[in-house]
């Protein structure tokens, strides 16, 4: 203690338990995961209970680990040197989430620009249509190549409907609640460098109201996909790419919506977070940030063009 | 998970815990170091023995010992093995032991973290190894696992095989973040960028490269898993996707993947060869851009693995051109080295011997890459021996190299024991004989159309496999002389002082051998 009295000293855990929890819950989670995905024709395998196990022992010591980061916080451990470094890794995560979204948007340019054309005889490599010499190139992908033999043919693509039904278009909507939801967090950011808690906790929670509406209209939309329209994970490579981004997509809204409503309990119920002292909710918001420019991407790339 | 109120009053240095608890719950830089290096020694051994088994089997022509089926799955676990369990731990070992020493920082900057990302990974190889005994075998499709004989092909243990790449690629997201932290935020006072030890520049590069590949490679890894299990077409050509599509995909992870197993290399025989040249390194600012062209350069030269899968020809002139470009920030490192033992009072202690033997070996590695860079060469040369005998040179005598190369250079300040000169050099001269042996003929089997991945051949080229197999046993066998050389300096040996060795310099050698427990507690001065 005398030590850190001179200069701020680095807080070194002597030991942690968290992590090898950690390490053994992700071990049961992917065994189970192997397992039920291995076995999802038969009816009478009990592997899901394996991936539940891991998942609800990972989401504990989650939830028991970053809760002694906070204890460890708010006990004064952490110096500004500490701050920094959590600093630098959230930066470095959310560089990380976005190289994953990049091999996603790469597939999805590499079929558009190229594997679709050749496939219908265009191009360089257009010989590729000898396959399916019935096959005509167009994006949104409708007709599969080899005629919906192996995969379904949809009914509807996803995307832009025309200026005449755009009120009927529910990509137009999840836009403009989510780039709300960017707005309103940053405001909380706002109010919560002025020390204004009230106004804090106000904005962060409408925030987590959008992210809610962002979530059930993706969950409407996807319904309609595949209820209406016919358009599935089994529909060619429209289906697949649409599904697999908006989906991850829907799932890191997912997560930072978690994070922030976490950030709202604490500052509502424990009081956590003034003006000086807030990173915790800083790294939620720059996640929600970057969710909303993986959005802004996604409305373009997969809706629009 | 005692309070923190209890636990700080008396956290001022007490050395390890004992037991087995000191090892699972450690957060200790150099525990953690400690269990890479020992995790990544053991899959070495295994991958290794896995390479026997295909060298003995390709002794004579014919199927002797193996049935194809069983071949083709050793053939992909060593591959995986050896990149993901091997190479790639050791050099997190060594960063982990190194780093916060070099840069005089008190530990990792997220040690908890850090305990995580180790001990993710013998889960992950648990699950992978496992799949050997799973019906229908363990992935049979190489290391670079192409779809469609990963995806329609695979064998079932093909889903163990995708999440327990997703546990790597996460163990090495969080381990390369913990070191870019460490490095940007840890040093001590007065340590800038330009002061840095090139061991930590060449980590803080292969840092970023992994943050920036090994979510390219999960989001690969779920494509396959989305395309056998949940009727996607990433790979299908049927309903719109292309094949070719997942060998970008997987180079565009692979290209940088290469030079994340050879950047921490550059940095090792950096620091050693200045040591025994007992010289200052020559052009120090020079091997630090080379690094970072080459870091650059390295995420648009991936379709080069791919000349002959059916690319426009712009693409295949890019990318063999970009490909060449690489040559030359490699060359400015070899010409740095060889300059900075030009007129030095050279020693030849083991580690100067794997380092020379590095830059003779590895730079026959590299101008052979140069030579498959060339597009009309490399459809002859592609999918032979002689690019195995390329990928070899610059892994074996390149990286492990290296990697013994540093265990010889740092164990006395890690055990505070020195090893035993005379059989280190015996270790080196077997081990440099074995490698040569082994893969120099490849490049002539290679040339001559020999294919890679069979458990067969014709008979023309039984002479030199034999040859072959002679020596990667010989090779195989003198790392087991390696374990017992790194045993006995662990449990004993002639004291080492805190230098160690004459010419070394660098804030990890002023502190005692064995380093202690905890080191800069307080940041040292650099001037």
């Amino acid at each position: 203690m005398e030590d850190r009295m001179e200069y701020q000293k680095y807080y070194v855990p002597e030991s942690s338990k968290f992590p090898i929890f950690a390490a053994i819950s992700l071990f049961i989670l992917i065994i189970g995961a192997s397992s039920t995905i291995n076995s999802l024709d038969n009816p009478e395998s009990n592997a899901s209970l394996i991936l539940y196990t891991g998942l609800a022992c990972f989401l504990a010591t989650l939830f028991f680990w970053f809760r002694q980061v906070v204890k460890e916080n708010n006990a004064g451990l952490e110096s500004t040197q500490l701050s920094q470094s959590f600093v630098y890794g959230m930066a470095w995560f959310i560089f990380s989430e976005v190289m994953f979204f990049a091999a996603f948007f790469g597939a999805l340019f590499y079929v558009r620009t190229f594997a679709v054309p050749w496939l219908g005889g265009e191009g360089e490599k257009g010989l590729a249509n000898i396959l399916w010499q019935d096959f005509e190139a167009s994006w949104p992908l409708i007709n599969t190549p080899d005629g919906g033999k192996a995969f379904v043919i949809a009914a509807k693509s996803m995307s832009f409907p025309g200026w005449e039904n755009i009120s009927h278009w529910l990509p137009i909507y999840n836009t403009i609640v989510l780039l709300s939801s960017s707005v309103t967090v940053h405001f909380a950011h706002l109010g919560l460098k002025k020390g204004n808690k009230k106004t804090f906790n106000a904005w962060l929670a409408i925030t987590v109201l959008l992210a809610l509406i962002f979530v059930g209209l993706q969950a409407l939309e996807y319904y309609e996909a595949y209820a209406h329209f016919g358009l599935t994970l089994n529909s060619g490579i429209y289906g697949s790419t649409f599904f697999m981004l908006t989906g991850f997509h829907g799932f890191h809204v997912m997560l930072g919506g978690l994070m922030l409503a976490v950030m709202l309990i604490r500052s509502v119920f424990y009081g956590h977070f003034n003006e000086h002292k807030h990173f915790g909710f800083e790294a939620a918001s720059w996640y929600w940030h970057f969710v909303d420019v993986v959005w802004v991407m996604l409305f373009l790339f997969v809706y629009i063009l | 998970m005692s309070s923190v109120i209890e636990s700080h009053h008396d956290d001022h240095h007490h050395g390890p815990a004992k037991g087995l608890m000191r090892w699972l719950l450690t957060t200790n830089h150099k525990d953690i170091g400690t269990l890479y290096l020992w995790f990544s020694f053991a899959m070495f051994l295994i991958g290794g023995a896995m390479a026997m088994v295909i060298r003995a089997e390709l002794f004579q022509p014919g199927m002797q010992i193996v049935q194809p089926e069983f071949y083709n799955q050793m053939l992909t676990l060593h591959g995986l093995i050896m990149v993901f369990g091997a190479v790639m731990p050791a050099f997190v070992g060594l960063a982990n032991w190194l780093i916060p020493m070099m840069v005089g920082a008190p530990d990792m900057a997220l040690p908890r973290l850090n305990n995580l990302s180790f001990w993710l990974l013998p889960f992950a190889f648990g699950i992978l190894l496992s799949s050997l005994f799973m019906e229908g075998g363990a992935p049979n499709f190489g290391w670079t696992f192409y779809a469609p004989l990963s995806t329609t092909y695979a064998p079932p243990s093909v889903t163990f095989f995708i999440f327990s790449v997703h546990i790597m690629g996460a163990s090495s997201i969080m381990g390369s973040i913990n070191v870019i932290v460490t490095i940007m935020n840890m040093r001590a006072p007065g340590m800038d960028l330009m002061k840095m030890p090139l061991f930590v520049w060449s980590w803080l590069i292969t840092a970023y490269l992994l943050i920036a590949v090994m979510p390219v490679l999960a989001g690969a890894v779920t494509m396959m898993l989305m395309d056998i299990h949940f009727g996607t077409s990433f790979f299908n050509a049927a309903g719109g996707g292309d094949p070719v599509l997942f060998q970008h995909i997987f180079w565009f992870f692979g290209h940088p993947e290469v030079y994340i197993m050879i950047l921490p290399a550059f940095g090792i025989i950096s620091h050693i060869i200045e040591t025994f040249a007992r010289k200052q390194l020559f052009g120090y600012e020079s091997m630090v851009w080379a690094m970072l062209s080459i870091a650059i350069l390295s995420f648009v030269v991936w379709a080069h693995h791919m000349f002959t899968v059916g690319m426009p020809l712009a693409a295949e002139l890019f990318f063999m051109w970009a490909t060449m470009l690489i040559a030359v920030p490699t060359g400015v490192k070899v010409f740095n080295w060889v300059a900075t033992m030009f007129k030095g009072s050279i020693s030849f202690e083991t580690p100067m011997l794997f380092a020379i033997a590095f830059v003779v070996l590895f730079t026959i590695g590299g101008f052979s890459g140069l030579m498959l860079s060339i597009v009309p060469a490399d459809f002859q040369y592609h999918d032979t021996y002689f690019v195995v005998a390329h990928f070899h040179y610059v892994l074996v005598p390149g990286s492990i190299f290296s990697i013994m190369a540093a265990v010889y250079y740092w164990i006395p300040k890690w055990t505070g024991n020195m090893y035993d000169e005379r059989m280190g050099r015996l270790h080196f001269w077997l081990s440099f004989v074995g490698v040569n042996v082994t893969f120099f003929p490849q490049h002539w089997i290679g040339l001559a159309g020999m294919p890679r991945r069979y458990p067969d051949y014709a008979l023309q080229f039984a002479d030199w496999n034999m040859v072959s197999t002679a020596g990667a046993f010989l090779f195989g066998a003198s790392q087991i002389l390696f374990l017992f050389i790194v045993l006995k300096t662990v449990l004993g040996g002639k004291k080492a002082t805190p230098q160690v060795w004459e010419g070394a310099r660098g804030l990890e050698w002023s502190v005692e051998s064995p380093a202690p427990y905890h080191t800069f507690s307080t940041p040292p001065k650099v001037n």
